[in-house]
């Protein structure tokens, strides 16, 4: 996560006040003060894992996209096939540089072939906005950056659609996986998709930013005798990174492609031209020297964000993200190796502290849930 | 709740001497702020340790910190049962989850140190910033 510079005041989402009260612990995070944990990570976790956890993802942008090419935009790009959605489905895409490198990692909401709605990381979304805005030149289409017009909460876990059925007017069992309706929720309309970031079932709902807090108390209010929760940044984090779901900042940036980041599944050089293809296609042809691996540490400690991985004393990796996963009870981590190194089993070495600690390429998912 | 019968150090562990020997532990205030703690990587007993200086590390599920020892002398004791359960370090901190014992080699190093007093005003004053 890039940070913005501290003499910047820190941006707070309408869900502030609420999350306050409901006994966050607010950080700087990326510019905004959030909540980095209420109970416990570890507490907060489990409870997604095992029943339901709501978390404020207000800070989170929306980029609308609409006019008669914006397909065809969206198309040049990103690295998805955005003529595969339809009506009411979303992808996960990559917004690439014509390096091949990320702007962003991105989701793609589409009303209609020329209405698209775009949820973007909160740090990235001025930049996100003016790469689109300059991208668009020469294209029938308008772009518009709606961060203000939404608040964003995420009710996450096995629990998530009995807590919210009886509050929203939109049949949740309608909804598949990645896709999206509209409807009321608690009363005021929503968008609400069946997506997020911790490899449980759930749902993200989209609301105007003066209606959150109520629905915020009143999802808690409903959740809590089934176990609900509110959920800080600390265990959004562990959620994400034991499904192997990316962080921008930390995982994939300008500087790695998707191919290199081990996301070929969001790659579709069938669909013709678009930012960066020409370096896709040739990583895919050629392979790429350095590949995005799942790791557990083998040796006691825990890799953390840019600790070095080290072979006969030279640096030959860096470790993304790390940390103890709370449903494994281990460390865990991700990390970009020379593809020499990326088969499943391989022992290498990370720098932890100044000691060479020794950890396993192992499978990912890390944790997969039961369907 | 700071025990008044500690020393504190600004690094956050506190000192607990009782004819001699220093148990060494981080504060409520330190656990507090790690948040869920995983691993706690403490010395070999028979080994030194200088104040001010590193003495171990511990892993929350967020971050990792360097543990400083409030006092020098010689590890006569750690707190083994740390290795299986951290989490006594949240739920315990000034209590069964101590880390280590030093045999104090200098007793004037103590009055470095602060009171428990000292020492709320001290994280009163670090919240705050």
């Amino acid at each position: 996560m890039s940070h913005a510079p501290s003499n910047e005041p820190l941006q707070r989402t309408p869900l502030f006040e609420v999350c306050q009260e409901a006994g966050g612990r607010m950080i700087d995070f990326g510019g905004w003060e959030l909540p980095v944990q209420f109970t416990g990570i570890l507490e907060e976790h489990a409870a997604v894992r095992e029943r339901a956890g709501l978390f404020d993802v207000s800070h989170m942008g929306e980029i609308l996209v609409r006019g008669a090419q914006a397909e065809a935009f969206l198309q040049k790009c990103t690295c998805n096939d955005v003529s595969k959605l339809t009506d009411g489905r979303i992808h996960y895409t990559g917004l690439l540089y014509p390096t091949g490198g990320f702007v962003d990692d991105i989701l793609i909401y589409r009303n209609s072939a020329t209405d698209y709605f775009v949820v973007v990381n909160a740090a990235n979304t001025p930049k996100d906005f003016a790469w689109f805005l300059e991208q668009s030149k020469g294209y029938d289409v308008e772009v518009v950056n709606a961060s203000a017009d939404y608040a964003q909460m995420a009710l996450q876990g096995p629990l998530a659609e009995t807590i919210l059925q009886p509050l929203t007017s939109v049949k949740l069992a309608e909804i598949k996986y990645y896709r999206f309706a509209k409807g009321d929720v608690c009363g005021v309309p929503a968008i609400v998709s069946r997506t997020g970031y911790t490899g449980e079932d759930g749902f993200e709902i989209y609301v105007a930013p003066a209606e959150a807090p109520a629905i915020y108390r009143k999802i808690l209010a409903d959740g809590k005798p089934l176990g609900c929760v509110p959920i800080g940044l600390g265990a959004r984090d562990t959620l994400r990174l034991e499904s192997k779901m990316a962080l921008y900042g930390n995982d994939i940036d300008k500087d790695h492609t998707p191919i290199e980041a081990d996301l070929d599944w969001i790659v579709r050089l069938d669909k013709g031209e678009f930012n960066g293809s020409d370096v896709l296609k040739e990583q895919k042809a050629d392979g790429v020297s350095r590949k995005l691996i799942g790791f557990e540490m083998v040796d006691r400690g825990i890799a953390r964000h840019e600790y070095p991985v080290v072979e006969g004393g030279t640096e030959v990796g860096v470790v993304t993200s790390g940390t103890h996963s709370p449903t494994l009870k281990k460390a865990i981590g991700l990390a970009y190796l020379p593809l020499r190194m990326c088969d499943v089993g391989t022992e290498f070495m990370i720098l932890v502290r100044g000691k060479e600690t020794k950890a396993r390429v192992v499978p990912t998912p890390f944790y997969k849930r039961a369907k | 709740m700071t025990p008044k019968d500690n020393r504190y150090a600004k690094s956050h562990e506190y000192v607990h001497v009782e004819g001699g020997i220093a148990t060494v532990g981080i504060t409520d205030y330190a656990q507090t702020e790690l948040g869920d703690v995983v691993f706690v990587e403490l010395p070999q007993v028979g080994s030194q340790v200088e104040a001010n200086e590193e003495f171990g590390n511990i892993e929350s599920v967020k971050a990792a910190s360097e543990l400083f020892a409030p006092v020098s002398g010689e590890v006569v004791e750690v707190n083994d049962e740390l290795a299986s359960r951290p989490e006594l370090v949240n739920s315990d901190p000034f209590g069964d989850g101590w880390m280590m014992k030093v045999k104090l080699s200098n007793a004037e190093e103590l009055d470095a140190l602060m009171s428990a007093e000292e020492y709320e005003e001290y994280v009163e004053k670090e919240a705050g910033e």
